[in-house]
């Protein structure tokens, strides 16, 4: 187990540097950076103390030198810490980030979590009853939920609990709520918040982990062994849960790899429609004003979210399938 | 002779008089004989045929990409064509029985009134105002694909009456018309895109397949950094650093690119697990062994082995590129007026006032949906027949 993880970490250090090197060059992207912008305004303003602020910024981001250099004290900062200023805001960009990072990840965990919950069932229910009109029901309602575009969901679930359940969902918790201590009060607003992105968002994902579910379990359900249970006589629904269920459940941790971008990209528009405090309206706010150091090191924050994530999931898979444990850790020792 | 066998006494002597055919056993029946001289391509295409659903979203597609082709003489209005008469008018639906009497299709003319409380434009149907439509008809002028100037249209608006399927947009514009020049800008986002994505997918994927070693290494690392980023933040991010001054059609361009420039990993790895178990295979030995350049091994040999595995998963990755547009423009990142897309349409749909108040402005969505379920049907129906000897 212990040569497994080494070789999974060493196998994340280049993409890490991978993922860097990307945010990087975003960074670098637009054409003129920001600074300019505030150079030009400095000077129709004539003020001669903002203009100094300006030549620290300039030598503290090494702006002079060469992109190398530029990208090496970018990263030393990183390691130590410090993700830059963002100078739309003019505060730390890490303070920034800090508070919307982490309740995108309480709404993309809470997702990833609706997800299962909505596609083990189904999945189940396809596989065993497969080309019944359930199975085609329920199918159609996962594609539809694939195809239909999130933002425009999150706008009629937003429209729909406001004329039926009168009350205005946007947001995470009430605004009362906003400033203050966590309690149960507020715990409970956050909840009554959270359904609508977690429901909205899932939707996505849904359709795809209930078809891999139903592909794995059928392929099972055609194993010898399941005749053979069925052949000693074992009940049907212990033939199904006892081994062919298990087998088939490897996607459900497996796919928090190709989920959580999924899941991600789609808190990020879903939360701008519902102008939740996540990730999202900062991020495209600091995009419309190209605030790159925010902008880029949100998407870094948000690639290495995933990362992290692929990398729990990779674990927990080892954890329970001793076949992918043994098969890398001899086949890299 | 049963009964003698049964009863294991002596068999009568008999000798066949027919001449002896070796092959009896052998022969196929008329229809075996089709099935085995058919091409891998015919037995593909009966596969795909048994799909219903795939060949029906096959079929719906092909009209979709044509109307494209045609989409000025389909529009009632021309694309730009604003009424400021019309502003919000609600759609108009197409009746065919006037007080009990056939008159062929018909819509009723609106009558137009503000309500000074709310000060919100009220169109209400006035059964006295029948406005026939006219088919193969006259209307707003265009330019035929901007070049030929011409006025024709399939159907248009009574004279001097509307014609608002799917109503108007605040300036105007009939949604519908507007609904079917979007499709000719989001349909072609998907195709270019893709074509971006097949082509480094392939090329990537094979390099990487074919060679091994620390190619193998750093494509595989490439892959995993590009996966690691949510699509749509990547998208947004390099759609904000497109330059301001770029021409839209530019930034058009600049979409596609950026579409399809991270979407080519789920297919390098399937091209390169394909490769990898196909270069052990004899007849890519005796290639390389004949002399056969890598290139001509990788396009010539081993790709023609799995094009219908690609085939169907570029189809399968068509809806993601055409959503991603469409999220895009809708946050307007994306495309911009005046290059009109199902992105940009819906971008007038932004807040909950429009859907309170003018819903059908979210009807560009039917659109959306259609093509991306159809494109799935499709890539399932294609995935099922790649493979036609299971």
């Amino acid at each position: 187990m212990i040569a497994y993880i080494a070789h999974r970490l060493t196998i994340m250090a280049p993409t890490l540097v991978g993922i860097s090197l990307v945010t990087f060059v975003i960074i670098q992207l637009p054409p003129g950076d920001f600074l300019s912008t505030m150079i030009a305004e400095c000077e129709a303003r004539g003020e001669s103390s903002c203009m100094d602020d300006l030549e620290t910024f300039r030598r503290d981001f090494g702006l002079d030198e060469p992109l190398w250099r530029q990208y090496v004290i970018w990263v030393t900062d990183l390691l130590r810490g410090d993700m830059g200023v963002s100078f739309e805001y003019n505060k730390p960009v890490e303070e920034v980030i800090g508070p919307s990072l982490w309740l995108t990840v309480i709404v993309s965990g809470a997702t990833i979590v609706f997800t299962w919950v909505v596609a083990f069932p189904i999945g189940v229910y396809s596989a065993t009853h497969q080309y019944s009109w359930g199975d085609h029901g329920l199918t159609l309602i996962g594609f539809l939920g694939l195809a239909t575009p999130n933002f425009l969901l999150a706008l009629v679930m937003l429209f729909a609990a406001n004329v039926w359940f009168g009350t205005s969902i946007g947001g995470l918790m009430d605004p009362e709520y906003i400033d203050a201590d966590w309690s149960w009060a507020k715990f409970v607003s956050v909840l009554e918040h959270l359904w609508i992105p977690v429901v909205v968002i899932g939707t996505s994902g849904t359709a795809g982990l209930i078809r891999r579910l139903r592909a794995n379990l059928l392929d099972e359900l055609q194993k010898q062994y399941v005749v053979t249970a069925r052949a000693k006589g074992l009940p049907p629904g212990r033939a199904l849960v006892k081994y062919p269920l298990r087998m088939a459940l490897n996607p459900f941790i497996a796919d928090i790899g190709n989920l959580l971008p999924q899941v991600i990209s789609g808190a990020v528009i879903v939360s701008v429609v519902l102008s939740l405090p996540t990730t999202g309206p900062v991020l495209l706010r600091a995009l419309q004003t190209q605030d790159m150091f925010l902008a880029g090191s949100f998407l870094m924050c948000l690639a290495l979210l995933t990362v992290v994530g692929v990398l729990i999931s990779d674990l927990l898979l080892a954890v329970l399938d001793p076949r992918i444990r043994l098969g890398a850790g001899a086949g890299h020792r | 002779m049963t009964a003698a066998a049964r009863g294991g006494g002596r068999r009568p002597h008999v000798v066949d008089d027919r001449p002896w055919d070796p092959d009896a056993v052998e022969r196929l029946t008329p229809e075996q004989e089709r099935f085995y001289l058919a091409s891998q391509w015919t037995l593909m295409w009966w596969k795909f045929r048994r799909h219903r659903l795939a060949v029906w979203s096959g079929a719906l597609l092909a009209l979709a990409f044509g109307s494209i082709l045609i989409c000025e003489i389909l529009a009632p209005y021309n694309l730009h064509t604003r009424d400021t008469d019309f502003i919000y008018a609600p759609p108009q639906a197409v009746r065919l029985f006037h007080e009990g009497e056939f008159v062929g299709p018909f819509v009723y003319g609106f009558d137009y009134a503000l309500d000074m409380t709310t000060l919100r434009r009220v169109y209400t149907p006035n059964a006295g105002k029948v406005q026939p439509v006219r088919f193969f008809c006259l209307g707003d002028g265009y330019e035929f694909w901007g070049v030929l100037e011409m006025r024709f249209h399939l159907v248009c608006p009574a004279e001097g009456g509307t014609l608002f399927l799917l109503g108007a947009d605040r300036l105007g514009r009939d949604m519908f018309s507007r609904t079917l020049y979007g499709a000719r800008i989001s349909l072609t986002v998907g195709l270019i895109g893709i074509a971006i994505s097949f082509l480094l997918g392939v090329v990537l994927g094979g390099l990487s397949g074919y060679y091994g070693g620390w190619v193998d290494g750093a494509v595989q690392r490439a892959i995993e950094t590009i996966r690691s980023f949510p699509e749509l933040p990547l998208w947004m991010a390099l759609s904000a650093a497109l330059p301001v001054t770029w021409s839209p059609v530019l930034v058009y361009f600049g979409i596609t690119v950026i579409l399809g420039l991270f979407d080519w990993t789920g297919l390098a790895r399937a091209v390169r697990s394909k490769l990898l178990a196909l270069r052990e295979e004899d007849f890519a030995t005796a290639a390389v062994l004949m002399g056969a350049k890598p290139r001509r091994v990788i396009f010539r040999h081993l790709l023609p082995s799995f094009t219908s595995h690609l085939i169907a998963s570029a189809t399968l990755s068509i809806p993601g590129m055409i959503l991603g547009e469409t999220a895009l423009s809708f946050l307007g990142l994306g495309l911009r007026p005046p290059i009109t897309s199902w992105g940009v349409l819906l971008n007038e749909a932004q807040n909950i006032n429009v859907v309170a108040l003018y819903p059908w402005l979210m009807l560009p969505v039917a659109p959306v949906i259609v093509v991306v379920l159809a494109f799935n049907f499709l890539g399932d129906g294609l995935r099922d027949a790649a493979d036609p000897y299971s």
